[in-house]
């Protein structure tokens, strides 16, 4: 009995949405009963992102918000496969993001707060950067005890060749395959310079530890049972080391790229103007620190990367079309895989 | 002066300003059109070698093996696209006919691809305007050909923009250049039509009476103008002088056979005692005397009518100028022992009027007075100033004793050939009156008659001094 | 008077020639400037008449050149015109006065006799009859001392009968020469004047003798 009431419970909850996709939480922030609603669809923890809710909803009383999260390659289905309606697309992954707006599905939005955003912060006024984190590297540093900390890919290719032992088994970094932050750090990496395959033939020979998050891979690293974790979000890293010496966050100099946090309005929004209404929340300054500093993901700004040339915003551009590309990601997860599974 | 109303044709320096105008206008338009098709043609030839370069970036990429066409597309291939913009890319590859990868709506190309070069076409695709660049490549999978269509397209908002951004400047360029050609156009207008004016401004400088011909040098455009024009002079010099000549020997001849008659006349009354005779040669005097001062007052009108269109203007002192007439009649007075009484003011009374309508109008003034007064009356003849200054005027009051007007009003006798109903007996055509009333008026001043207390007739003229 | 008349219409000529001779003037005819000069050569005159429009040339011409050469005999033109901007060029350039044509004789008389009594006056001479002192410029009769003042056509009246002395002179010429002949005379017209004038020769011996049936004249006692 009490099983049919929480099946009946269950479907009944999920009727109001019924999505075919997958979806990790939801969480509905109230606002009075026949308050309108902002739906959301995220690839960001609500817990992370529940401080900027409340303040916009301190801000906009009145306006319920209805957050649901979802891995990176589920938001693109549910909104290129049209299975639900959300007014405001956020997620980290900048390409499949990219390819939302650029087959159509997302709409046009200006305002004061959209104009303020750096160009590279925008593409379309479809699609809207809203926070800016570098992919670093993180060591261990009990673990790299009398070694040289890399500064260069080039020097962690030979900090690993020259001492495979030290690393065998110790290394970890995100599946490209599984992971679609990971395929775009992946990718980004190989378009970037050769030193990326190179770097993987190398680290494929030392029996790599393959992981879905940013969050597992630091706890290993802490923990002892990493001792360098590559491609890692800077802002997780900032978050969970803050305080801890044991592990350090390095951000290599040849080129340390900046992964953009986008947000886009959908085409298919039943209320389009509340989820532009909380993303001129989220590019306004309030927003932003918010975002910044409650969040812990830095906000968009463009002296950061002035001040530190080798750090490179992964471009808004249709350039990010070309390894959503089936074909060339089939292509690229081969080598990958045939270069970093080897045992 | 008579006024002549003519419709005015337009202006010559409007029609000028206005044929400039539109042709700088046009020209201007041209300018417009131009820039704007040269710049969107270029900035196409533009975007479509990247979008070409893109395509062929694709192509060049593909390999042939063992077991199909491998397609690699390089990151730049399509990053390239978002340099100038941000506009959506779509793409499409299609190997032996089957869609392998890419946006399968994606239209194709309608002429053969054939060639190193891509083609370009046109399309409209996702509610949007496309540019398709499509490259063919034959890539050997085993040792078989296999036909791969490389097609990749831009929607053209960055294009339609740098456009729009030089379709902005070349408008810019073409209202600045009509701004500056309109106001050199109306220098240039300003400048052509100076002499026009210059010889406008030396002719109407001239007074009425020159009629020597325009010897001023005038540009070749206005030179038949001003021959045509010393033509004209040279007619009117010449019909005036003609019309002055006639009067002058209409004079003559009319006058010299009535001499002869009335001398005639004059040699039998004094040898007919006969008493009847005598009265009806006396009649045939009189009428003689009528044709003559018929005569003399059609010619007079006739130089009057002339001269108030013409009108020479001098200084002219009245005072000198009335002393003058009273004493020319003199012996004709005394003749009929009628007196003048004058009261002239000391100083002359200096106006600016045309002499000779003056002394005809004094003269007929004098002629009626002497005509229809009293034998043995007297004629006062007045002369004084009225008003101040500039706005002041003269009045010449020519009073006689003779029979008044009789009831008759005053403006009926001044028109043309109107005698009293009791002057029936008195020598003399009717015009004189007229002739000092069209004097006045083309003086702008005023005449009338009266009735004077005790008998007798007013004449009152009178003329602004300024 | 001797009268020289430059005309070169022949029938006016004739017709003023035959008009003034019936007054008892004696009038020679030049029909052209060179005839003038060729009479005013061969004699002297009272007074010339002279035409504007002559064939040989223009009478202001011959006046001007009358003018410079000096000579003083009096002028009067003959025009048709009657404007009196031409009355002052004409007098300008020495005409001592002129008359338009057609001109009534009295008024060519009585002008002539103005001439006259002009240039009498600026020469100084008085007239004297029997026993009064007449002067022509001031129109006065001086008997025994006492100054009566001659009014126009007394004064013309008596200048006709001082020019013939004990001549009778006919009542209808006496109208002829003092009124117009345009205008009708009252038939006692002349006897008013006459008496007139009369009343001014009182005190003197020279009188005016009605001839019965005749006419006037003047006479000395």
């Amino acid at each position: 009995m009490r099983r049919l009431v929480l099946a009946l419970g269950l479907i009944l909850s999920c009727a109001t949405v019924a999505p075919a996709f997958e979806i990790e939480e939801e969480r509905v922030f109230d606002a009075g009963s026949g308050a309108p609603e902002v739906r959301i669809l995220s690839t960001t923890d609500t817990e992370i992102f529940a401080p900027l809710v409340v303040a916009f909803q301190m801000a906009n009383p009145g306006i319920a918000v209805r957050y649901t999260v979802a891995s990176t390659t589920e938001v693109y289905k549910a909104i290129a496969g049209h299975e639900a309606a959300f007014d405001l697309v956020v997620s980290s992954a900048m390409d499949l993001q990219m390819k939302l707006a650029n087959d159509g599905y997302a709409r046009e939005h200006r305002s004061a707060e959209t104009a303020a955003l750096p160009d590279w912060a925008r593409w379309r006024d479809q699609l809207f950067a809203f926070a800016q984190e570098p992919v670093v590297l993180i060591a261990s540093r009990p673990e790299l005890e009398g070694l040289t900390l890399p500064r260069t890919r080039a020097d962690l290719i030979t900090l690993l060749r020259d001492n495979p032992e030290r690393f065998d088994g110790r290394i970890g970094t995100y599946d490209p395959n599984r992971s679609g932050a990971g395929y775009l750090f992946a990718t980004q990496d190989a378009r970037q310079s050769d030193t990326f395959w190179r770097l993987t033939e190398v680290m494929g020979g030392l029996s790599p530890k393959l992981y879905d998050g940013s969050g597992a891979m630091i706890t290993d690293v802490q923990a002892g049972k990493l001792a360098l974790a590559y491609n890692v979000l800077g802002s997780y890293a900032a978050a969970q080391l803050a305080g801890d010496p044991s592990a350090v966050l390095i951000e290599l100099e040849d080129f340390t790229n900046v992964l953009l946090r986008s947000a886009l309005i959908s085409r298919d929004a039943t209320r389009p103007e509340l989820g532009a209404l909380f993303l001129d929340f989220m590019l306004s300054d309030e927003g932003q620190t918010l975002i910044d500093r409650r969040a812990g993901l830095p906000r968009i700004d463009p002296a950061t990367l002035a001040s530190a040339g080798h750090r490179r915003p992964i471009r808004l551009d249709p350039g990010l079309l070309v390894f959503v590309d089936p074909l060339k990601r089939q292509r690229f997860l081969r080598e990958w895989t045939a270069a970093m599974v080897r045992r | 002066m008579k006024r002549l109303w003519f419709a005015s044709s337009g202006s010559i320096r409007q029609r000028l300003i206005l044929q400039l105008l539109v042709l700088v206008a046009v020209l201007s338009w041209v300018l417009y059109l131009s820039v704007k098709t040269v710049a969107g043609s270029a900035v196409e030839t533009t975007q479509d070698a990247i979008l070409g370069s893109a395509t062929i970036a694709i192509a060049e990429e593909l390999r042939g093996g063992e077991d199909g066409v491998a397609v690699d597309i390089p990151y730049t291939a399509f990053s390239m696209l978002g340099a100038t913009g941000e506009d959506r890319v779509f793409y499409r590859i299609i190997i032996d006919g089957v869609t392998v990868t890419g946006y399968e709506d994606l239209p194709l190309a309608e002429e053969p691809l054939g060639g190193l070069s891509p083609v370009f076409y046109t399309r409209s695709y996702q509610s949007e305007t496309v540019r398709i660049a499509a490259v063919e490549r034959s890539v050997l999978v085993g040792n078989k050909p296999a036909r791969v269509e490389v097609i990749v397209g831009q929607t053209r908002s960055a294009q339609d923009a740098i456009v729009a951004q030089m379709a902005n400047r070349a408008a810019a360029l073409g209202l600045g250049f009509f701004a500056i050609a309109a106001v050199l156009s109306l220098l240039t207008a300003r400048s052509v039509l100076q002499p026009v004016r210059n010889l406008t401004e030396a002719v109407g400088r001239r007074g009425p009476q020159d009629l020597r011909p325009v010897e001023r040098p005038v540009p070749s455009e206005l030179a038949p103008l001003v021959t045509a024009l010393n033509q004209f002079i040279a007619r009117l010099s010449g019909a005036l002088t003609r019309t002055e000549t006639f009067i002058a020997e209409a004079a003559h001849h009319i006058r010299t056979p009535l001499a002869t008659l009335r001398a005639q006349a004059e040699i039998t009354l004094r040898q007919s005692p006969d008493e009847a005779t005598r009265a009806s040669l006396r009649a045939m005097i009189r009428s003689v005397d009528d044709s003559a001062r018929s005569v003399g007052q059609l010619l007079d009108h006739a130089a009057v009518v002339y001269r108030t269109d013409q009108r020479t203007e001098e200084e002219i002192d009245l005072v000198a100028l009335t002393r003058d007439i009273v004493a020319a009649f003199g012996p004709a007075a005394d003749l009929r022992d009628i007196g003048f009484d004058l009261s002239l003011p000391d100083a002359p009374i200096v106006m600016t009027a045309d002499r000779l309508l003056l002394e005809s109008a004094i003269r007929n003034l004098l002629d009626n007075a002497v005509k229809y007064s009293a034998l043995e009356g007297r004629i006062s003849v007045g002369l004084a100033l009225e008003g101040e200054g500039g706005a002041g005027l003269v009045r010449l009051k020519v009073c006689d004793r003779g029979r008044g007007l009789s009831g008759t009003r005053s403006s009926t006798l001044t028109g043309r050939f109107r005698r009293g109903s009791n002057v029936a007996d008195v020598v003399g055509s009717g015009l004189g009156l007229t002739i000092v009333r069209e004097v006045a008026i083309a003086h702008g001043g005023d005449f009338r008659l009266t009735e004077r207390d005790g008998g007798g007739t007013c004449a009152d003229l009178s003329l602004p001094l300024g | 008077m001797r009268f020289l008349l430059v005309e070169d219409n022949p029938d006016l000529a004739r017709s003023v020639q035959t008009r003034l001779s019936l007054d008892g003037h004696a009038v020679d005819w030049a029909a052209s400037l060179a005839d003038a000069e060729d009479h005013l050569a061969a004699s002297g005159y009272d007074l010339i008449l002279l035409d504007i429009m002559l064939p040989d040339g223009d009478g202001r011409d011959f006046l001007a050149a009358h003018r410079r050469a000096k000579r003083d005999t009096p002028v009067i033109v003959m025009t048709a015109r009657s404007a009196v901007s031409d009355r002052v060029a004409l007098l300008d350039t020495g005409a001592d006065d002129y008359i338009t044509k057609p001109f009534d004789f009295a008024e060519l008389e009585a002008r002539v006799r103005a001439v006259l009594r002009r240039r009498m006056g600026a020469a100084q001479s008085l007239q004297t009859y029997a026993d009064l002192t007449f002067d022509p410029l001031s129109a006065t009769i001086t008997i025994a001392g006492d100054s009566r003042e001659l009014r126009s056509r007394e004064l013309r009246l008596f200048e006709i009968l001082l020019s013939g002395p004990d001549r009778i002179f006919s009542k209808a010429q006496l109208v002829d020469r003092l009124f117009s002949a345009a205008e009708a005379v009252s038939d006692n017209a002349i006897e008013v004047y006459v008496g007139r004038l009369r009343k001014k020769l009182e005190g003197s011996r020279a009188r005016i003798e009605t001839v019965r049936g005749v006419g006037y004249r003047l006479t000395a006692q």
